[in-house]
C-alpha cells in the first residue's frame, strides 16, 4: 500500500473515532468499552492470513494460538456486550 | 474473488464498526450498534476465506488448523461470556482485551518469522511496535484481571526503587526494539516480547483499585493501535480502519472515564510512582461505631419522608438488586419519597449500577445522577448506603493528599441520618478509611447486603 494512502486512512479514522464517542453518558462507558474491545478482535482476520502462509511448525503453532485468542476476544466481546445492553431494554423514560 | 471486491467488503465492515461505535454511544441504539459491530466482524472473517493472495491459491492452507482453532476459541469465549455474573463483567472485559493484545503480538511475530530478511524497515518498525504494545496490553490486562478478581491485593503495589526499575525496563524495551530494527533476527524479537511482558506487569502493579477501569480502557485503546499496525504489515485496509477507530475512541473514552472520576489521566498512570505512603490510621479501627439492628433501621425508615438509596459494589456482590427494589417499593407504598443516587463509577466500572438496577426493573426515573441528587441530600432524612464506600467518602473533599482526593462524591453526609450496610469494617476498594462511619448520625448494619435488606423489609412490613 502507498504510505500516503495508509497515513490518510489512519488520520481520518482517528478523527472519526474521536467524533463518534465524544459525548457519551457515563452509563454507557462500560458497554462502549466492551464493544470497542470486541471490535479489535478482528485481528482474527490477521491471524487467519498468517496461518494461511505459515511454512514452519513454529509459525503455524503461533498462528493457531493467535486464532484461538482472537476468536475469544471477538466473539466473547460481542456476547458479553450484548448481555450488558440487554439490561437496558425498554428502560426509557 | 478479486482484490477490489475483497477490499470493498473490508470497507463495508469498517463502516459497520463506525456505525457500531456510534450506536453504542446512545442508550436507545446501543444494542443495535453492538449487533452491527458483530455483523461487520463476522463479514470480515468470512471474506478472508474467499480471497487468495497473489502468491497463493484457494482454499487457504492449513484450513483444518484454522477451523479447529476457531472452534476452540468459540468453545472458550462464548460460555465464558454467557455464564459470567454481572459482578464479574469488568474483569472479563479486561481478560478479553488481554487475549486480543496477545493475539496481535503473536500475529506480528509470525509475520516477522515469515518475512525474514525480506521485511522492509517500515514493516519491521510496525512489527516491533505491535509486539511491544501487544505484550504490554496482554500482561497488563492479566494483572488488572487479578486485581478485580481479588486474586491479588487491590491496593497499589509499590516496591523500593520501583520507579527506577520501571524506567530501566522501559529503556531496555526501547533499546531492544531498536536492536531488532537494526540487526533483525528471532532472538532479539523474543527478548523484546519478554521485556514487554515484564513492563506490562510493572506498569499496572502500582495502579490502585479504583483506577483499574481507567487502565483497562487505556490498554483497550493500545490493543486497537496494535491491530492498526498489523493492518499495515499484512496489507489489510480493514485492520487499519478497525484498529485506528478503537485506538482513537478508546483514548477519548479513557479520558471521559478519568473525568467522571475526577482524576487526571497522568495522575492515574504515574501517581503511584510519586505517591507517598499513606499516613497510618491504625488507631481509627479501634474507634467506636454505632451499629444497629434491622428493626432499628426499619423504624428510622418508617418515619422518614425522603430516603435516598446509594448502591455500590457490595450490592452487586450480594446480588441484592431485587431485594433493594422490594424495599423501595414498600417504602413508596408507605408514602415515602424514594430515589437512588447513582455515582458514575459506583461498583467496579462506570455504569455498573445502572446495569444491575435495570436488571431488577427499577424504574428509570428513580435513578438520579450525582449532580441531580447531591443538592437534595440536605432535605433527605435517611441515606442508605449499600455496599458503597469510596464514592461517599468525605475524604475525597476534605483530605488533600489521600488517593481519592478530588474525586466527586455523593454527599450523603448532608443527610439527617446515614445507614451503612456493610460486610465488615474493611475499607473500600481504594483502601482508604472512611470518617463517615464514625459520625454520630451514622448507623451501621453489618452482614451480607441481601440478608440484611430482607430482614429490614420484613421488619418494615411488621410496623
Amino acid at each position: 500500500m502507498e504510505p500516503i494512502a495508509v497515513i490518510s486512512i489512519f488520520v481520518l479514522a482517528v478523527f472519526v473515532g474521536f467524533e463518534v464517542v465524544s459525548k457519551v453518558s457515563s452509563t454507557l462507558h462500560t458497554p462502549l468499552m466492551s464493544g470497542a474491545n470486541a471490535i479489535h478482535g478482528v485481528i482474527l482476520v490477521g491471524a487467519i492470513i498468517v496461518a494461511d502462509h505459515s511454512s514452519t511448525n513454529l509459525e503455524l503453532g503461533l498462528a493457531v494460538a493467535a486464532i484461538v485468542l482472537a476468536t475469544i476476544n471477538m466473539v466473547g466481546g460481542f456476547v458479553v456486550t450484548d448481555r450488558m445492553l440487554e439490561m437496558f431494554k425498554g428502560k426509557k423514560k | 474473488m478479486s482484490r477490489t471486491l475483497y477490499d470493498l467488503i473490508g470497507l463495508l465492515a469498517g463502516v459497520a464498526f463506525i456505525l457500531a461505535l456510534k450506536g453504542l454511544s446512545h442508550p436507545k441504539s446501543a444494542r443495535r450498534g453492538n449487533l452491527i459491530g458483530a455483523f461487520g466482524a463476522t463479514l470480515a472473517t468470512l471474506v478472508v476465506f474467499f480471497y487468495a493472495n497473489p502468491d497463493s491459491s484457494l482454499p487457504l492452507n492449513n484450513l483444518g488448523w484454522i477451523f479447529g482453532a476457531i472452534v476452540v476459541g468459540l468453545a472458550v469465549g462464548v460460555p465464558a461470556a454467557r455464564k459470567v455474573q454481572m459482578t464479574q463483567m469488568p474483569q472479563l472485559v479486561a481478560l478479553f482485551n488481554g487475549v486480543g493484545g496477545g493475539a496481535a503480538a503473536l500475529v506480528a511475530i509470525v509475520e516477522y518469522l515469515h518475512l525474514g530478511s525480506e521485511a522492509t524497515t517500515a514493516e519491521v518498525i510496525f512489527t516491533v511496535f505491535t509486539v511491544i504494545v501487544g505484550c504490554v496490553s496482554f500482561s497488563g490486562s492479566i494483572i488488572t484481571f487479578m486485581k478485580l478478581q481479588e486474586l491479588m491485593t487491590t491496593r497499589p503495589v509499590i516496591f523500593p526503587a520501583g520507579r527506577f526499575i520501571i524506567a530501566a525496563t522501559l529503556v531496555s524495551v526501547i533499546g531492544v526494539g531498536g536492536w531488532v530494527v537494526v540487526a533483525l533476527g528471532t532472538t532479539p524479537l523474543l527478548v523484546l516480547a519478554g521485556l514487554s511482558l515484564l513492563f506490562g506487569v510493572l506498569f499496572v502493579l502500582p495502579v490502585g483499585g479504583a483506577d483499574v477501569p481507567i487502565v483497562i480502557s487505556l490498554l483497550n485503546a493500545f490493543t486497537g493501535l496494535t491491530v492498526a499496525a498489523s493492518g499495515y504489515v499484512l496489507d489489510s485496509v480493514l485492520l487499519i480502519i478497525a484498529g485506528t477507530l478503537v485506538g482513537a475512541s478508546g483514548t477519548i473514552l479513557t479520558r471521559l472515564m478519568a473525568e467522571a472520576m475526577g482524576r487526571s489521566l497522568f495522575g492515574t498512570l504515574f501517581g503511584a510512582f510519586t505517591a507517598k505512603p499513606q499516613a497510618a490510621s491504625d488507631s481509627a479501627e479501634e474507634r467506636p461505631v454505632r451499629s444497629g439492628s434491622p428493626d432499628d433501621v426499619a423504624i428510622l425508615l418508617n418515619y422518614a419522608r425522603r430516603v435516598v438509596i446509594v448502591p455500590g459494589f457490595g450490592l452487586a456482590v450480594a446480588q441484592a438488586q431485587h431485594t433493594v427494589r422490594e424495599l423501595a417499593d414498600l417504602m413508596i407504598s408507605k408514602g415515602i419519597d424514594v430515589a437512588y443516587g447513582i455515582h458514575p463509577v459506583a461498583g467496579r466500572m462506570p455504569g455498573h449500577m445502572n446495569v444491575l438496577l435495570a436488571e431488577a426493573n427499577v424504574p428509570y426515573d428513580q435513578l438520579e445522577e450525582m449532580d441531580e441528587i447531591n443538592p437534595t441530600f440536605s432535605q433527605t432524612d435517611v441515606a442508605i448506603v449499600i455496599g458503597a464506600n469510596d464514592v461517599v467518602n468525605p475524604a475525597a473533599e476534605n483530605t488533600p493528599g489521600c488517593p481519592i482526593y478530588g474525586m466527586p462524591i455523593l454527599q450523603v453526609s448532608n443527610a439527617a441520618n446515614v445507614i451503612f450496610l456493610k460486610r465488615s469494617m474493611r475499607p473500600g476498594f481504594a483502601g482508604i478509611e472512611n470518617e463517615l462511619l464514625y459520625d454520630p448520625k451514622t448507623m451501621l448494619l453489618f452482614g451480607d447486603a441481601k440478608a440484611s435488606l430482607t430482614k429490614v423489609v420484613s421488619a418494615l412490613k411488621a410496623l
